[in-house]
């Protein structure tokens, strides 16, 4: 087991190492920091000197280098666009974002969890059709369109929620929170919804589909002829086997609603680490970039690692093997 | 309608009820937020603009960008290269300290230190000397009509405070230390709102400061500044009451503001002129069908396109008459603009097809043309009817459109000026003719500096010749001739393709009135929210 969990870090460290070198390639081509970060009657001189300063005159490997030596000592540089360091700037983020993702998960969960079973069990009812159809447009609309929708629904047409924003947060620490004031929570809402939407149709159809196998083996049937109570075979036997597959496809899904609550962020203007990300893209804001880059590789390999192990836990055949 | 009206009672009611009716908080969001807060930390508009509402200079700008007092009471040319500013008595930062002689002399040096972003407004100065606590002595490296407007964006901060916080240099991007981004996060300046609170790309707030030191129109106490940076969401806040004012607006949501109710457009023309420019220096053009020569070096050629453009056209169907057309590469704001020059070319399609096959292109040619689509108002969709426009002369336009940050790195001079045709737009710094030539209109020339932003290398020595003049020229009648005589070879050598003053767009609440000035800044001492 410990030569297990050692080796699996070993690799998340390459992993990074080349999810850096890959960005550090491609952030050539995002354009020029440089004509952001200065006035536009800035000599072509001082541009120059500006640019020479940054090190982007060096080729992408030897920038890299220069990141990476600095990244081991907790140094992520300064932003280009806020002129903060990198570092505040993504702990000030990450609570925006976490707080988002988990509520987006619970409600995909709370929600889908369910349905998936009702389609599975009643597959021909009129409200497994209704599910099933809406479960194919939550998978085909586009998150932005999803979030504008809503915006202009709830936020413009009823007014019943902020249209933008994250209301007002508590700190709690270097934890700021939505969660305890009413405008945070109502801000939390739309975003939320948006951000579950796609994962929520996700588990919906998964849950389905493992569940219809499920009902078809041999032991269900065996339990069926035992005369147990339908009631004891479908949530007590069928659901269980129902739930490895979805459990280990759910923590995937986790990160990467993290790593993908970019659009929402970005429709909302939610604070968190994705709106940040994807401004620092057009401004060409390479430190935040990177380390951003880094972090969601980083919560990827640790996501992963969590998952295997679970495997060990969950699945007896595993463990004899090893 | 009753019903509306009761309500609205009913509100104003509690709102006595609760004593709102000595604070008026005023919310606005805009594309951005600032990169810093530091004065001298980065010279672009609205960095600059929102500033101003913290800080301030000697002199400043009214609503119809004419120069005023501000931080100065007068000044007095009192030899060609000395100015005498006489400082304003009784005004206080906003930690309580008095603004004197020593600040002036000490934000100015600060200003050439070497994170600072306003070199060149710094530079416009040799030496300051301070004759008693309220006056100054300015002293210019040449003559420099000019100079009080060149005052307006280099405010004025507090000596003791940047002291004390480690902050006597301006905070460069690539700082490194937190001590020394202090000015970067925090604010002391002498204008009419004092920073509260800021989480950068998050929020902002202000709140009315009390020793300001002269009266203004606003009745605001409490301010609320949100950076929304999609146009939806940005445009949906607003129609839903959460913000009172937000910019800019897409040009097509128009309508939609003029349908929703509590909400309109405010639109005007803008000081920045958008116009196309092309490649003249190069003996082949990098991006052309035509090899071994450059067309666009043939007068006729560059005629012809001139005559191919239907601004009204633009105007009319990307702009939605919003744009004023332009024969000149300034606008009427802009200080120096001449109206007898303003006159566009007259679009006339046959004359620019005789042209073409004059200079040996009767088939046309093809022609790459670069393009930001995230910088200006429209900017992709007027490349796309230029492109449109272009082909019926038989001028076929390879379009590269991309973002601002692309864009900007390919067609540079860091990068060669590496383009044949372009977009791009303009507003004077200064609101001052004396930029656009040296900028625009000159020679490319690494050793003054000059022509930086002619990407397209068009170059006339008399034009050269005429900055230099205008630079110095204290006598206004002179220096109204000489720009006019510049304007005029620009004209006749069809140097430039000046499209359109765009428009201003911003969308406010009803009840709230405030004057939208034509760099597209918002001077919160303007805004009143009617009760």
């Amino acid at each position: 087991m410990f030569k297990f969990v050692s080796m699996r870090l070993l690799q998340s460290i390459i992993v990074m190492l080349v999810v850096g070198l890959i960005a550090f390639g491609l952030f050539r081509f995002v354009g020029d920091p440089v004509n952001n970060m200065v006035g536009q009657d800035t000599t072509l001189e001082e541009r120059e000197a500006l640019t020479e300063s940054l090190g982007l005159n060096d080729p992408f490997v030897v920038q890299y280098g220069r990141f990476v030596a600095k990244a081991v000592q907790g140094d992520f540089g300064m932003s280009y666009r806020l002129r903060q360091p990198v570092s505040d700037l993504i702990a000030e983020r990450f609570p925006a974002t976490l707080e988002l993702s988990l509520v987006s998960a619970f409600l995909a969960l709370l929600l889908g969890v369910p349905m998936g079973i009702y389609t599975a069990l009643k597959p021909k009812s009129l409200f497994s059709r209704g599910f099933m159809t809406l479960s194919l447009m939550g998978v085909s609309l586009p998150t932005f369109l999803i979030g504008i929708l809503l915006i202009l629904f709830f936020g413009v047409s009823l007014r019943w929620l902020p249209t933008f924003g994250r209301g007002e947060v508590v700190e709690l620490g270097w934890w700021s929170s939505g969660f305890f004031t009413a405008s945070g929570l109502k801000s939390l809402i739309m975003p939320a919804i948006t951000l579950a939407i796609f994962q929520m149709t996700l588990i919906v159809r998964l849950v389905r589909a493992e569940m219809l196998e499920v009902l078809r083996t041999d032991y269900i049937k065996f339990a069926h002829a035992r005369g147990l109570s339908p009631r004891l075979i479908n949530f007590s036997i069928a659901l269980r086997n129902t739930l490895v597959p979805v459990i280990t496809i759910i923590g995937l899904q986790v990160g990467s609603i993290i790593a993908f609550a970019i659009i929402t962020e970005s429709v909302f203007q939610w604070p968190g680490m994705g709106l940040l990300f994807i401004q620092a893209v057009s401004e060409v804001d390479i430190p935040v970039m990177a380390a951003y880059l880094l972090l969601i590789a980083f919560v990827f390999v640790v996501i992963n690692l969590i998952v295997d192990i679970l495997y060990f836990v969950v699945d007896p055949r595993l463990r004899v093997q090893s | 309608m009753k019903m509306r009206n009761l309500l609205a009672a009913s509100v104003c009611v509690l709102a006595l009820g609760s004593n709102a009716a000595t604070a008026e908080t005023f919310k606005w969001a805009f594309q951005g937020d600032v990169q810093s807060l530091d004065p001298h930390g980065l010279n672009e508009t609205f960095t600059l603009g929102y500033l101003g509402n913290i800080y301030e200079g000697l002199t400043g700008y009214d609503a119809d960008l004419q120069l005023q007092p501000s931080l100065a009471e007068s000044w007095e040319n009192t030899s060609p290269t000395t100015w005498v500013f006489k400082l304003r008595q009784g005004v206080k930062f906003h930690d309580g300290s008095d603004f004197t002689a020593d600040d002036v002399i000490f934000s100015w040096k600060r200003s050439l230190t070497e994170g600072s972003d306003m070199k060149g407004y710094g530079a416009k100065m040799a030496d300051i000397k301070k004759i008693d606590d309220h006056t100054v002595e300015l002293v210019t490296p040449a003559p420099n009509p000019i100079l009080p407007r060149e005052l307006v964006f280099l405010y004025m901060m507090d000596q003791g405070w940047s002291e004390k916080h480690g902050a006597s240099e301006a905070t460069s991007p690539k700082a490194a230390d937190s001590t020394a981004t202090y000015a970067a996060q925090n604010a002391n300046g002498t204008g009419p709102f004092i920073l509260t609170e800021r989480q950068p790309d998050v929020r902002s707030k202000f709140t009315r400061f009390d020793d300001y030191w002269q009266d203004i129109p606003t009745n605001v106490t409490e301010v609320e500044f949100t950076p929304v940076s999609q146009d939806a969401t940005r445009v949906a806040a607003l129609i839903s009451g959460e913000l009172d004012l937000v910019y800019p607006i897409p040009v097509q949501d128009w309508a939609r503001l003029e349908e929703a109710e509590g909400v309109r457009p405010l639109t005007g023309p803008e000081a920045r002129t958008i116009f196309l420019g092309m490649d003249q220096w190069r003996d082949e053009l990098l991006y052309s069908s035509v090899k071994g020569k450059n067309p666009l070096k043939d007068k006729r050629v560059r005629e012809a396109m001139a005559h191919a453009i239907d601004l009204n056209a633009i105007d009319e169907k990307i702009m939605r008459g919003a744009a004023v057309p332009a024969g000149m590469m300034i606008a009427p704001q802009i200080n120096g603009f001449d109206e007898a020059m303003n006159q566009p070319y007259d679009y006339n399609l046959e004359k620019s097809k005789q042209l073409l096959a004059e200079a040996g292109y009767p088939d046309g040619f093809e022609l790459g043309m670069d393009c930001p689509n995230n910088r200006y108002v429209n900017d992709e969709k007027i490349c796309q009817a230029v492109v449109g426009l272009l082909a019926r002369a038989g001028i076929k336009v390879d379009l590269n459109a991309q973002p601002k940050s692309k864009y900007f790195a390919k067609v540079s001079p860091q990068n060669g000026n590496d383009t044949s045709f372009y977009l791009l737009g303009w507003t004077p710094g200064t609101i001052d003719v004396h930029n656009v030539l040296f900028n625009l209109m000159s020679s490319f020339d690494t050793e003054v500096n000059s022509g930086q932003f002619n990407y397209g290398r068009y170059s006339n020595p008399r034009i050269d010749a005429i900055t230099q003049e205008v630079e110095k020229e204290t006598d206004t009648t002179k220096r109204q001739a000489l720009i006019a005589e510049a304007f005029k070879i620009m004209r006749d050598d069809v140097g430039y393709l000046p499209l359109h003053q765009q428009p201003l767009s911003w969308g406010v609440r009803e009840g709230v009135t405030v004057a939208q000035r034509a760099d597209n800044v918002l001077d919160l001492r303007s805004v009143v929210i009617s009760k």
